[in-house]
């Protein structure tokens, strides 16, 4: 029962002690490892864009520590720390090289990973990445704050096409699902409080990075603002940078072939 | 007994249709209905209601603080404090209490706290709280670490009050390089600490397991009593005879000539549409991680709309009906009290008496009224009911400083 259906990825599931508490990791796919770093808002089993990326790719798609069924350890304070756990993470899975996909808050740990071994990942793809501060003015402003918001309405800022929102999660979300947003939310607030989602020292830190970096974002993102890839671009004179029309935060689940073609591409590439 | 004045200095000016327009009455509703001119004749009331409560014969005020909302005005409680200090000369200042985990320097809470002890010649009451999970947000501090971080600042205070300085603190949240404060308190050996609670299990249990009495904040009959229940089991594990004097009661009342001009004024209990602290995004007040981790299932629901709000009140006649806002004639509310106090039996009383819109002259025909006339009911009650206060039994100031523990023995094997 390997097989991949169209839109349907068999993973298989284990557990890993990494620093302390139990780290939830699901397995798939044929090819080049690919390490896949969830949103701040978790993520679902099963997503269009995980059948295909499966296609080209042996995918690692860990649970942060802290998320959904992985183990909350209580003295992490910093999204560093987290990036040097999932270091660890691969040097146990003797993947220190795999390529990193970090989604939203995601591509802030990547990054953070790939500042502390610049020459390792094979790529480094960030999509709508957190982490630095966006740029002031009309086009720039805050990274949206979750504090404010609902659950729901958070979840669906991450999306320009409600639509999309809905096919994914359902029209209303379930209490399961609240439950386990709210979940994400605390340790959220527990490592990246304050600054509230940004770190004021990672732009300084990612002028070394040699491996190949794609930067794509959506055009319409409401959670970080696209005009933050001008400071990324700064940080990372290297880097390609890609803008998805028409798509918001969540470029995997709103535009899965536009994001999985930009991957495969750079991939293949790099 | 011990009786306690309380408002919660409503900022009664603002513009209520605002409010409902905009959909909250909290937090994020614009700071620019706040008007200073009202805000400054208000202080000023609230001042003359403190001298009047004193004069008529309550035992101490009660005071707290809450942030971005006009249903309190007391940005910060030490102000108030200070003010009674100076200008009150027989009333415990009860303060309910200084949110904690919004302070960054713990130490500078103790220093301020031991300044109004010194300057009121030790009548401070210096309580605690964990702050409203909007509280957290106003003032930008991580509702993740709110119980650690209350819990850490106390130790330092109470540390820092009673252990020779200089002295060294790193804590989680707290690390302070020289803690040495000058200012320490009058009160030996430090002021009475008291724990005000609505709904969480962990401070019951946590006030209880520093012998610290709690205070019931507005919570019904039933709650109250299953809260001391809680308490007294507590205690008992840990050495001591929990009973009415580690139990406090605050409760809505307010006296009027007449009953149905009471019952009007009782209305503006209602004033924040029915919320304790206002209208609120349900995320606000009770932000991820604020709340215990059992709580996660029913408060998501509730923030979606898909549950009840855990602090939601009945209709105003229900609280009337069931005694949780008391209203009347003197006569009539020494009835209901003296129900309330045979029902929940607390050695403290704070009486809730004017909110809202109430107007200042009626404010102070109330605050007249219960010194002439419930008050002295009040104690009679209090006497034949046993009732005693922690200053009448002489109880002491917490577990650490006790010298009469007899903890119950650990079960056999």
């Amino acid at each position: 029962m390997a097989d991949q259906t169209a839109d349907h990825v068999a993973w298989q599931e284990s557990l890993h002690p990494i620093a302390g508490v139990q780290l939830r990791l699901r397995r798939a796919g044929k090819g080049p490892p690919l390490l896949i770093l969830h949103h701040d808002t978790g993520t679902l089993d099963q997503l269009p864009a995980y059948a295909a990326l499966a296609r080209h790719f042996e995918l690692l798609l860990p649970e942060h520590p802290g998320y959904g069924q992985s183990e909350r350890p209580a003295w992490m304070r910093s999204v560093r720390d987290l990036a040097i756990t999932y270091r660890w993470l691969l040097a146990e899975l003797g993947l220190s090289r795999a390529a990193l996909l970090g989604l939203g808050f995601g591509g802030w740990i990547a990054a953070e990973m790939a500042g502390m071994a610049p020459e390792d990942p094979a790529q480094v793809m960030l999509v709508g990445p957190m982490g630095i501060k966006p740029p002031a003015g009309e086009t720039g402003g805050d990274i949206l704050d979750q504090a404010l918001v609902s659950h729901i309405d958070y979840a669906r800022a991450g999306f320009h096409d409600q639509a999309a929102f809905d096919a994914l999660y359902g029209a209303e979300p379930s209490t399961d699902q609240l439950v386990e947003w709210d979940l994400c939310r605390e340790m959220n607030f527990r490592i990246a409080w304050k600054p509230y989602m940004h770190s004021l020292t990672l732009q300084h830190l990612l002028g070394g990075v040699r491996s190949p970096t794609l930067i794509a974002w959506g055009a319409e993102d409401r959670v970080v603002p696209s005009s933050t890839a001008e400071r990324w671009r700064q940080a990372m004179p290297k880097a390609r940078i890609e803008l998805v029309a028409g798509c918001g935060h969540c470029v995997e689940m709103e535009k899965p072939a536009e994001l999985v073609r930009l991957v495969t591409t750079f991939a293949q590439r790099g | 007994m011990h009786i306690m004045y309380f408002t919660e200095q409503p900022m009664s000016a603002y513009p209520a249709d605002k409010g409902l327009e905009f959909g909250a009455t909290a937090l994020m509703f614009p700071n620019t209905h706040f008007d200073p001119v009202a805000g400054s004749r208000l202080y000023n009331e609230f001042i003359e209601q403190y001298k009047l409560a004193e004069a008529v014969g309550f035992d101490g005020i009660m005071l707290n603080e809450h942030h971005n909302a006009p249903f309190c005005m007391q940005a910060k409680a030490n102000v108030f404090a200070s003010i009674l200090a100076a200008i009150t000369e027989r009333v415990k200042i009860v303060i309910l209490g200084n949110p904690l985990p919004l302070s960054e320097n713990p130490v500078r809470i103790a220093e301020e706290l031991a300044m109004i002890d010194m300057i009121s010649k030790g009548r401070l009451v210096s309580g605690f709280v964990r702050g409203g999970g909007q509280e957290q947000l106003a003032t930008g501090v991580n509702p993740a670490y709110n119980r650690e971080r209350f819990e850490e600042a106390h130790d330092l205070i109470v540390k820092t009050w009673t252990l020779p300085g200089p002295f060294r603190f790193e804590g989680n949240h707290y690390h302070n390089r020289v803690v040495n404060p000058w200012a320490v308190p009058l009160q030996k050996p430090h002021p009475r600490i008291w724990i005000p609670g609505v709904i969480s299990k962990e401070t019951v249990i946590w006030a209880a397991r520093h012998r610290y009495p709690y205070i019931a904040l507005n919570t019904t009959v039933e709650q109250t009593n299953n809260i001391w229940k809680l308490y007294d089991s507590v205690a008992e594990e840990v050495g001591f005879k929990g009973g009415p004097e580690y139990h406090g009661y605050l409760k809505q009342v307010h006296v009027a000539e007449t009953d149905e001009r009471a019952i009007e004024n009782a209305r503006q209990f209602t004033w924040m549409q029915g919320e304790f602290t206002g209208l609120a995004h349900p995320v606000w007040s009770t932000p991820s991680g604020y709340s215990s981790p059992e709580n996660r299932r029913g408060f998501v629901e509730f923030s979606t709309g898909r549950g009840t709000s855990p602090r939601r009140r009945p209709s105003f006649e229900e609280q009337i009906q069931n005694n949780m806002i008391i209203a009347g004639k003197p006569e009539t509310v020494i009835a209901k009290l003296r129900q309330v106090m045979e029902q929940t039996r607390p050695g403290i009383m704070s009486l809730w008496a004017n909110d809202g819109f109430m107007s200042q002259q009626d404010s102070l025909t109330c605050i007249r009224l219960m010194g002439q006339e419930v008050l002295p009911a009040l104690r009679e009650t209090a006497k034949a009911l046993d009732l005693n206060s922690p200053f009448e039994a002489e109880t002491p100031v917490s577990l650490q400083f006790s010298t009469d523990l007899q903890p119950r023995a650990a079960a056999a094997e």
